[in-house]
């Protein structure tokens, strides 16, 4: 209601003279006003659809109330869509000039390449991981190839196996599964991990930097996940702070770092900041993995498949899901004792997986 | 939603899941997880996708159901018509 | 080596010229008694006297003419047009006459003339005083157009500048005059033809110049925490336009960004583009993306003059758009 005097306080609405859905121009008049001054015409100082009125014809109103709401025609720029595969009608997604050109030279047929670019777009990267040739895939093999290789050179490395009941965890994980929803469920991983992590805070001489001929404790215990790419290539993107963070949270860190990690989005902070890592190779059928040290750590931690097998408890023999547990480890900083102590340390963790 | 586009869009999310593989090729009743090498995190991705784009929340007393492709078709098929 | 402020730089270049060339004078509002009204010339009149340092009606047609006759003539005048906004004053003299007599004379008269402009905006001098009218004089062929964004660039090219035969019409972002860096402060003339990568990267290509150089390489800092490699082009001479450098980082990044103060209608940002499209249309990845001005009169208040420019953030915004699900 506007003030159509300096000393109008209120306002009865007579009239509408448009009506909800239609459309109204800035300058057109909306509606008749009574006021001691007599019947004014009220305008719009809008363009756009009038979507609702609010007062009835009738009602008196205090100078200010609003009247009616008007859709205003444009607005604030959308911001940038998440771009989604946007199939033109032919059906096939556009492709860049140089996926084109590549995609024409490797004989890969671009309308069968799942675009990531904006729009959908099929982009060389697209193309290069269609081949199997990923460029991503090959820097990164190469800097796995000179780590492991400086790694064997100088880090003398000692193993240790140890094997785990699984029980009590698969338990934990049934339980608390069933009724969790599909985007917050657990799996193995996350409570290997936080399991690890917790542990070595007893073991500091496992999470150090090796610089300079000595070994440097580190105070955060940043777990690197070992993360194969689809495409060929490894990396093993840092846990930050994994020890303080729920089994929740590790899940769903996991799989961020996962989603990422395929995606070639990881920060340059996760790759530079592991303490250590951890290998979960058993998915791929192996019941044990003997890791190689990223140097300048001193230390990974690896698992394998977990099988069914035969335990001993109390004396008679149960089936129970068992999975090997190793320590791969500096000689130069640790020695078996403290290792075996470790493993044993993340075994006992693992039977109580509800306090972790 | 007939049965070619529920196959679309399962398809779909496993493409999103193993972007460089070729689905066409994908034997419809062996495990996928074999056949596309897929680990246990990845495979809760493509449950959570499942999810995000059809509604339907697999609980893990029916993954073995849905091991293969035929066999995570039918499962959508019957929980989408219940 | 030592720590200068550009403004420092275009003086010591100014000096250098006056004591080096007695055809070498200095015109313009404000340049003498004042100093220059950015200080660009702070201390030359005393040392240089009224001859040299001359102090101009205002009246940008009549000085900027003045400077093209004392050119004719056989002097080598620098003609400081206190801002670009202003120079709309002069733009007959600087295109009817600068820029053609060479071309309309046969080659009989040569006009080696340098116009220095202050250009630009962000300090709330709105709608009339914030023009970023490089585009415009690139499009105009006869004249040289230079933007340095560097401490060295302000007192380089201005000494190349002096050397060239033809006009050259130089533009000071305002912005950069209190910036300082380390630079040679007795260098002799510098490159004035290329451009030049100020900061190498592997993913996209971010073209710019002038007063948004520094913006650029802002956002270049915090795209690489994304983990998107940036590699930054100071063009530095608007025209000619050195499209080899530019075209040989895309060949190598296969996206483009084009970060220009000006208005994006009819940019130089847009002409970047089409030289980028011609030179390397099978190299692209994405479609090139330009980054300019909001198409609106500079706002003076802050916020809304802010969110008008391109800034840092605004960059990183339109190269991570580039790269679709990625970033």
């Amino acid at each position: 209601m506007p003030a159509l005097g300096a000393d109008m306080t209120a306002g009865r609405l007579i009239a509408w003279l448009k009506r909800p859905g239609e459309t109204v121009t800035r300058g057109d008049i909306i509606a008749e006003v009574d006021t001691d001054k007599g019947v004014i015409e009220v305008e719009v100082f809008t363009s756009g659809v009038l979507e609702k009125t609010l007062v009835e014809p009738g009602a008196k109103v205090p100078v200010g109330t609003p009247l009616a709401v008007i859709r205003e025609a444009g607005g604030t720029p959308a911001p940038a869509p998440t771009p989604v595969a946007v199939p033109t009608p032919e059906g096939r997604a556009p492709v860049s000039p140089a996926a084109r050109r590549l995609a024409a030279e490797l004989g890969v047929d671009p309308a069968a390449v799942r675009g990531s670019g904006p729009e959908g777009a099929v982009t060389l990267e697209d193309v290069r991981r269609a081949s199997g040739k990923g460029v991503r895939g090959e820097r990164m093999r190469q800097a796995v190839a000179a780590a492991v290789t400086r790694s064997k050179r100088e880090i003398p490395h000692y193993y240790i196996g140890h094997t785990i009941d699984l029980g009590p965890v698969t338990t934990w994980l049934a339980e608390q599964n069933r009724d969790r929803p599909v985007a917050r469920r657990l799996v193995h991983s996350a409570v290997l991990l936080k399991a690890v992590a917790v542990t070595l805070r007893d073991f500091p001489e496992l999470n150090a930097r090796w610089v300079e001929g000595r070994a440097a404790p580190i105070a955060d215990i940043n777990v690197g996940l070992a993360i194969s790419l689809r495409d060929g290539g490894l990396v093993a993107p840092a846990l930050h702070h994994a020890d303080r963070l729920s089994v929740d949270e590790l899940m769903s860190t996991t799989l961020d770092l996962v989603e990422r990690a395929r995606a070639g989005t990881l920060r340059s902070s996760e790759l530079s900041d592991p303490t250590i890592t951890v290998t979960i190779l058993g998915e791929r059928g192996v019941d044990t993995v003997y890791g190689v040290i990223y140097p300048p750590q001193v230390a990974i931690v690896g698992f394998g498949k977990v099988v069914q097998g035969a335990w001993v408890v109390d004396g008679g023999v149960v089936v129970r899901p068992l999975v090997r547990a190793t320590l791969a480890a500096d000689h130069r900083v640790s020695d078996g004792h403290r290792g075996a102590l470790f493993l044993a340390g993340v075994a006992d963790r693992l039977r109580e997986p509800g306090r972790l | 939603m007939t049965r070619d586009e529920l196959r679309q869009a399962v398809l779909g999310v496993l493409k999103d899941i193993a972007p460089e593989a070729d689905l066409s090729r994908l034997a419809p009743d062996a495990p996928i997880r074999d056949q596309l090498d897929i680990d246990s995190i990845d495979f809760m991705r493509f449950l959570i996708g499942i999810n995000e784009k059809l509604h339907v929340d697999v609980p893990e007393a029916d993954y073995q159901k849905v091991a293969s492709l035929n066999g995570m078709l039918q499962y959508l098929g019957d929980r989408l018509s219940a | 080596m030592t720590t200068l402020s550009y403004r420092e730089a275009v003086r010591s270049a100014l000096r250098d010229a006056l004591r080096a060339d007695p055809r070498v004078f200095l015109m313009g509002e404000d340049v003498g008694r004042y100093g220059g009204a950015y200080a660009a010339s702070k201390g030359l009149l005393e040392e240089f006297g009224p001859e040299r340092v001359r102090d101009t009606p205002l009246s940008e047609s009549t000085f900027v003419g003045a400077g093209i006759g004392a050119a004719l003539g056989g002097m080598r005048p620098i003609v400081e047009v206190m801002t670009v906004n202003f120079s709309l004053l002069a733009l007959d003299q600087i295109v009817n006459n600068a820029a053609t007599l060479r071309h309309m004379s046969g080659g009989q008269f040569s006009i080696p003339l340098v116009i220095r402009m202050a250009t630009g905006a962000g300090r709330q001098l709105a709608a009339q005083h914030s023009h970023s009218l490089e585009g415009w004089y690139a499009h105009i062929p006869g004249i040289t157009v230079l933007a340095p964004a560097t401490v060295a660039d302000a007192r380089g090219m201005l000494l190349a500048a002096l050397r060239r035969p033809d006009p050259v019409v130089i533009f000071e972002h305002a912005s950069l005059y209190p910036v300082e860096e380390e630079a040679d402060e007795h260098a002799g003339p510098g490159d004035i033809t290329q451009a030049v990568v100020r900061r190498s990267g592997a993913d996209v290509t971010a073209v710019t110049y002038g007063g948004s150089l520094g913006k650029t390489l802002s956002a270049a800092e915090q795209l690489q925490a994304s983990g998107i490699s940036t590699e930054v082009i100071d063009l530095r001479s608007l025209r000619p336009l050195d499209v080899e450098t530019v075209l040989a980082s895309i060949k190598k990044t296969h996206r483009a960004v084009i970060v220009d103060e000006g208005w994006r209608t009819g940019s130089l940002a847009a002409e970047v583009s089409a030289r980028i499209m011609e030179g390397a249309f099978y190299d692209l990845d994405a479609p090139v993306a330009r980054l300019c001005s909001a198409e609106v009169p500079m706002p003076y208040a802050k916020h809304l003059e802010d969110a008008a420019l391109p800034q840092p953030e605004t960059i990183v915004d339109a190269v991570t758009a580039l790269f679709g699900r990625r970033g």
